[in-house]
């Protein structure tokens, strides 16, 4: 037996019941003790009642609320998005509307009733999940627009020495000094806009010496999801993401730097 | 849609509310102060080649306020003036400035020339946060844009704009909407097809609404006396949405709430942001545009 602890982070499901499984498949069979979803399971995907089988009454997993999740739970009319491209707001608004339409009354209250934070303590470290960020449910935070001593002020202002966080789609992490450290899990649901069709998830191990982050990289069958899209007459630049990996739409929110590592 | 001026024309009762600053989340320098090389109908702070009244910031200046704020924990930092690319050491304070954080700046357009949208390419790829340039745009025809910004200055900006693109830049431009119909959905399209015609086919764009203070009170009109914020208007979630809840301008002459009010008495905070940290009372009627248009900075 030995004494490292495993733990998996994950966010932005996305109607993608497929990754969805195949995530906490890799996550169960590397031993991961309890299994993390940072929010934001509807939207983008097709068929959205096929996540909550996987989500909901299950002992190791523990799931958050984020924005997506609220305007679905509490029925509100979009995703409050803001897109102010016409056509970004015209595909973000279908896929609203979808998952809307398409999720059952009782997962709608589960969403509305879900908690907005987790807190731990890890090998001493205080660690704190949160959707957007610890003080807004939809503030993105991006790897180029977070100055070092800016996550030195929310890890202060929220007493945190390790933050997970989710809502841009796409993953990175930093270490500050002290050991102190901020993921970004990106999204399951949905390709990093990085040309690969496979999605990562934070896989976290824990033992004496710390809290130590990496990546996975959880390959499923994107085509079969692509497929199911096009019978469910979803967009087609979102069955061209999944297909190619790059994004096709709401590239508004994206900052310059991360916009330039795609094609669009 | 209701009619807000048929139910209120008279000044709202009760003190002007008063905004605590949450957090330094935004800092604005004024970099050029009003000097300008154009002289816009729309500018609010009536910015022109000869309006002195904010001058220049000196390299130090800049240097000392972007550190002051990187230690407080700010998130990004925005440049504008005037026309911030006419000052002489403007690419040593882009440097110095993407070393603490994102940074945008704000520009017309019409002094980028080849050489200096390859140094802001080259800037961008290098950076290790995000650099924005914001071109303004006010039509979508020379007749429309020119109306406001000056003549022959349609193609100038697009002329810019376009070298920022071939560089391997994709500029954000922002559209003042004197012009009402250019907020609406079709007034939108009308901006992604120019832009596309010259070539930028995935262009990003920001719609704000024009405060009618500055020259372009003289141009749209002064607000009405309807137009004031009371305490009472404003819930947690209004606070929150406005910049200066999260914001401050600095400038050579002191420390301001927000960009839009360094030309208005009493809107003056301090010399340093040490001094700025207090909360402000927003009893100007450009604090109501912020309100009901939902005025950020963000992109
Ligand atoms: S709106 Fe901008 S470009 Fe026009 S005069 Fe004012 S500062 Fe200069
Ligand atoms: S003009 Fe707008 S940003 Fe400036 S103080 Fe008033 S409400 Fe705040
Ligand atoms: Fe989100």
């Amino acid at each position: 037996m030995s004494d490292v602890r495993r733990f998996a982070v994950f966010g932005g499901v996305y109607n993608n019941f497929l990754s969805l499984e195949a995530t906490l498949n890799d996550a169960r069979a590397l031993g991961c003790e309890a299994i993390y979803c940072l929010g934001d399971m509807g939207g983008f995907g097709p068929q959205p009642d096929r996540v909550f089988p996987l989500l909901r009454d299950v002992p190791d997993l523990f799931v958050m609320q984020g924005n997506y999740d609220h305007s679905i739970g509490n029925r509100l009319e979009d995703c409050a998005c803001g897109y102010t491209d016409p056509r970004d707001n015209y595909y973000a608004q279908i896929s609203y509307d979808y998952t809307l339409a398409n999720t059952a009354d009782a997962h709608k209250d589960w969403l509305r009733d879900l908690p907005t934070e987790f807190r731990h303590t890890w090998a001493g470290q205080r660690v704190l999940m949160a959707h957007g960020s610890p003080r807004q449910v939809n503030e993105f935070l991006w790897e180029s627009m977070c100055p070092d001593a800016f996550l030195e002020h929310l890890l202060k202002s929220y007493e945190a020495d390790v933050l997970f966080v989710t809502h841009t789609g796409i993953p990175w992490k930093r270490e500050l000094e002290g050991g102190r450290q901020v993921i970004n899990v990106g999204a399951i649901g949905r390709p990093a806009n990085n040309g690969r069709t496979s999605v990562d998830y934070a896989l976290v191990e824990v033992d004496a010496q710390g809290v130590r982050v990496d990546f996975r990289e959880v390959e499923y069958d994107h085509e079969a999801l692509a497929a199911l899209m096009r019978e469910e007459e979803l967009p087609e630049p979102f069955v061209e993401t999944i297909l190619t990996g790059w994004w096709t739409t709401c590239l508004e929110v994206m900052p310059a730097r991360e916009r330039a590592a795609g094609v669009y | 849609m209701i009619d807000l001026n048929l139910a209120i024309d008279r000044p709202p009762e009760g003190p002007a509310p008063e905004l605590e600053l949450r957090h330094l989340d935004t800092l604005w320098l004024q970099v050029t102060g009003t000097l300008c090389n154009l002289a816009c109908r729309h500018c609010f702070i009536s910015c022109g080649p000869k309006n002195e009244s904010h001058p220049f910031m000196e390299l130090e200046e800049v240097r000392r306020a972007v550190e002051t704020a990187a230690a407080m924990g700010v998130k990004e930092f925005y440049f504008t003036g005037g026309e911030p690319f006419m000052h002489p050491q403007i690419r040593e304070m882009i440097a110095l400035t993407l070393e603490h954080g994102p940074l945008s700046i704000l520009t017309n357009g019409v002094l980028i020339d080849e050489e200096l949208a390859a140094w802001l390419a080259e800037t961008f790829h290098n950076a290790r946060y995000n650099f924005d340039v914001r071109v303004s745009l006010d039509g979508t025809t020379p007749e429309e844009n020119d109306a406001i910004r000056g003549r022959h200055t349609f193609e100038k900006i697009l002329g810019g704009a376009v070298r920022l693109h071939e560089a391997g830049l994709n500029p954000v431009f922002t559209v003042t909407t004197c012009h009402a119909e250019l907020a609406e959905s079709a007034g939108r399209q009308r901006f992604f097809d120019l832009l596309a015609e010259r070539g930028i086919t995935r262009p990003r764009l920001k719609f704000l609404a024009p405060f009618k203070i500055g020259r372009e009170e003289r141009r749209g009109g002064a607000y009405e006396d309807f137009e004031r914020l009371s305490e009472g208007m404003l819930d947690e979630e209004a606070r929150a949405s406005l910049q200066c809840s999260s914001c401050r301008m600095v400038t050579a002459k002191g420390v301001y709430p927000c960009p839009i009010l360094i030309e208005e008495e009493g809107a003056r905070m301090g010399d340093t942001l040490d001094d700025a940290m207090g909360p402000i009372k927003l009893d100007h009627p450009a604090c109501y545009t912020c309100f009901v248009e939902g005025v950020t900075c963000r992109t």
